[in-house]
């Protein structure tokens, strides 16, 4: 079952135009990963879909619907795409739990006693139950990646977008952020995923795409996309991320 | 429906422009003398000795702290009686407003020169030159720079404080106002003419003030990189 | 010359009648200045231009022209206009709180503007609407680092009080006016009402100065 439809996505910042017409489809429990160099238009086509970025041109379909530019469509967009981003942007006023029930209380309107439990369940999912009370500040980069993650899966979305949840976080904290990824990838959650991290992207996607100069440029499963690839770009790109190993 | 009649207004122009003369020459006194006041004040006021210091922190402390009507009142009304001289309004206000900017701009140079960095002065008294000519060749002159901003905000927020002479009858362009409304029985008219003239020269003076500012913004940058 | 303050102290009544005036005026002044400043400033922030050129008009107007004209146009002019008296405390509360929303729009604005971008995004993520992610997000991150400005703008209010005396209007320092001619001390008036300016607003100063210190080292 698709759940999203993406048709002739084209970005343009002034006159210059980073997204040339994108056409997607995500399956229900599809795990997409995308790649491409800095520049390629990765982390604008994630931010597309959930109109972080307002697309110039090109349509995004959900439930047979296009999602129109009036704020309540968006609103109902979001409610139901989750994302998490590479700086985190926690609220450094609020709790790891404040953090959490933050979506539940101002945009579900649920009771304090609802989000609370809902948040303490989602803290615990991701190993986090005991940090419960304590703020941002006091976090390491990767419990604040997982605080991140457990606030956008409080709000149950029917998919989740990560823009390279890792990229900001040093190197030995990695792994527990990816863990928890991977866990949610089990659950057979739909997810996109925009990384470096090549080795994960082979394991927990289920298909890979490769952008490059806003189109995409070669996709396919992980076997063929990042073992076999057919494209002269793809295997230069892959060949300048040569750490990762199967 | 009031009738609106801006004639009788633009008949006492003469009044206007000796008002806003005098407005202007107050801001000029005041600004200059408070400067040098104010270096002054900043100089003792880093000063290691507590007899100098601590007096200079207490002015400026005052002045900063108590409402500039307050302090004009003072010196108008009291000071006279204390040394027994006559006071003339202009003086007042001259005397006034100059230690309250002085006041002002005594943090300004005072932040000024705590900000330029030790190594110029380390470098300046390395090739032997005083304390005093190190201040003066090398440390003030970039500290200076660094003010200007704080300068143009603190002049245009003069020329505004100025209208308070009105109150105690010096002829500035407030002041003007309020004779010619009584004169012309035509207060609406007046008030709105003068409050557009304060607001024409204030705002131009700002928006010049924005594009000095700009520029050295720019300029400093250059020098740095 | 002789000091001597118990002529003063003789009228102490009508200082505290003065100081209670001087209160109520910083009072209404403060809340309608902050106030009004909040949301001039969110019309500063507004990309819409029908919101954004009439709050950048208004704040251009206020700072740029002296409060005390102000506080006169809305005592000697604006009466002509509207079919009600104006009273030296509705002119003055008008002249001071217009000003003082000029100032704090521009506190609000800058405040705003210095959370960072990835605030709005997680806001809008979960599906906030811009003025859920201002109240519950944005303001109070913001009002942190506003507070020194808001505090200093609030200490000026206090001082400009002082200018309601120009429309005669009942405060400490007019107060002050009224001993120092019944008495013949202006001396002594004058100096207690400055005591009792810099009394109560020099902790508020250093108030000021220790939540400057304390936000430079947080951040």
């Amino acid at each position: 079952m698709t759940i999203l439809h993406v048709r002739g996505l084209i970005k343009r910042y002034g006159t210059v135009e980073v997204l040339h017409g994108i056409d997607l489809d995500v399956e229900r429990g599809e795990r997409i990963a995308i790649l491409g160099a800095s520049g390629s238009g990765k982390s604008t086509l994630l931010r597309c879909l959930n109109f972080m970025e307002m697309p110039t041109a090109g349509e995004i379909v959900l439930d047979d619907k296009a999602v129109g530019r009036r704020e309540r469509d968006l609103i109902a967009v979001r409610q139901r795409v989750g994302m998490v981003f590479q700086q985190f942007n926690l609220f450094p006023h609020m709790t790891a739990l404040g953090n959490v029930m933050e979506g539940l209380r101002t945009v579900r309107r649920w009771s304090a006693a609802e989000a609370r439990a809902r948040a303490e369940k989602e803290l615990a999912r991701v190993g986090l139950a005991d940090k419960a009370q304590t703020y941002p500040a006091h976090l390491s980069g990767g419990q604040k990646q997982r605080v991140a993650i457990a606030r956008a899966l409080a709000m149950d979305p029917e998919l989740l977008l990560f823009d390279e949840p890792t990229s900001a976080l040093d190197p030995e904290l990695v792994g527990e952020v990816l863990n928890v990824i991977r866990s949610l990838a089990d659950e057979g959650r739909t997810m996109l995923l925009v990384t470096h991290e090549l080795g994960f992207a082979y394991h927990v996607a289920t298909r890979v795409i490769f952008l490059a100069d806003g189109r995409i440029h070669e996709q396919g499963t992980p076997d063929e996309v990042l073992k076999h690839p057919r494209m002269e770009r793809t295997r230069a790109f892959l060949a300048s991320h040569r750490q990762f190993s199967f | 429906m009031y009738q609106w009649d801006f004639a009788p207004v633009f008949a006492h122009w003469p009044l206007l422009a000796q008002g806003l003369v005098n407005t202007l020459k107050v801001t000029a006194l005041s600004l200059s003398c408070g400067l040098v006041l104010g270096l002054m004040l900043a100089l003792l006021r880093l000063s290691p000795r507590r007899w100098l210091s601590w007096p200079a922190g207490f002015v400026i402390e005052v002045f900063r702290t108590t409402p500039p009507l307050v302090q004009l009142f003072w010196f108008f009304f009291a000071l006279p009686l204390i040394v027994g001289v006559e006071m003339t309004p202009l003086l007042a206000a001259v005397v006034t407003f100059s230690i309250q900017s002085a006041a002002f701009f005594a943090e300004v140079f005072r932040a000024g020169i705590v900000s330029i960095e030790r190594g110029q002065w380390e470098g300046a008294l390395a090739i032997g030159m005083s304390h005093r000519q190190a201040l003066r060749r090398i440390v003030l002159p970039q500290a200076v720079t660094r003010m200007i901003p704080a300068f143009l905000e603190r002049a245009i927020e003069l020329m505004k404080t100025t209208t308070l002479v009105a109150t105690i009858a010096y002829a500035d362009l407030l002041f003007a106002a309020n004779d010619i409304a009584q004169k012309t029985f035509r207060p609406l008219e007046t008030f709105t003419v003068v409050a557009l003239i304060y607001f024409v020269v204030i705002f131009g003076f700002s928006l010049l003030a924005r594009r000095l500012e700009r520029r050295l913004a720019v300029g400093g940058e250059a020098t740095v990189h | 010359m002789r000091w001597d303050f118990s002529s003063v102290l003789a009228n102490s009544d009508a200082l505290l009648v003065g100081l209670v005036g001087t209160l109520r005026l910083f009072a209404i002044c403060l809340v309608l200045g902050l106030g009004l400043g909040l949301v001039v400033g969110l019309g500063r922030y507004a990309r819409r231009k029908w919101l954004y050129l009439p709050a950048t008009a208004f704040v251009e107007f206020f700072r740029n022209t002296p409060v005390l004209v102000q506080i006169l146009w809305f005592y000697f002019a604006l009466p002509i206009l509207v079919p009600f008296e104006i009273s030296p405390l509705a002119a003055a509360s008008l002249g001071i709180s217009l000003n003082s929303a000029a100032f704090s729009a521009e506190i609000y604005r800058a405040g705003i503007q210095s959370i960072e971008r990835g605030q709005w995004d997680a806001a809008r993520a979960l599906g906030m609407r811009w003025g859920q992610a201002m109240r519950r997000i944005i303001l109070p991150q913001a009002i942190k680092r506003m507070l020194p400005a808001l505090t200093n703008r609030a200490i000026e209010i206090f001082k400009m009080s002082t200018l309601a005396s120009a429309v005669a209007y009942v405060e400490l320092l007019q107060q002050g006016k009224l001993i120092a001619s019944l008495n013949f001390n202006p001396i002594e008036a004058y100096t207690t009402v400055a005591v009792i300016f810099f009394v109560l607003l020099w902790p508020l100063v250093q108030f000021t100065y220790w939540m400057e210190r304390r936000l430079k080292r947080d951040e």
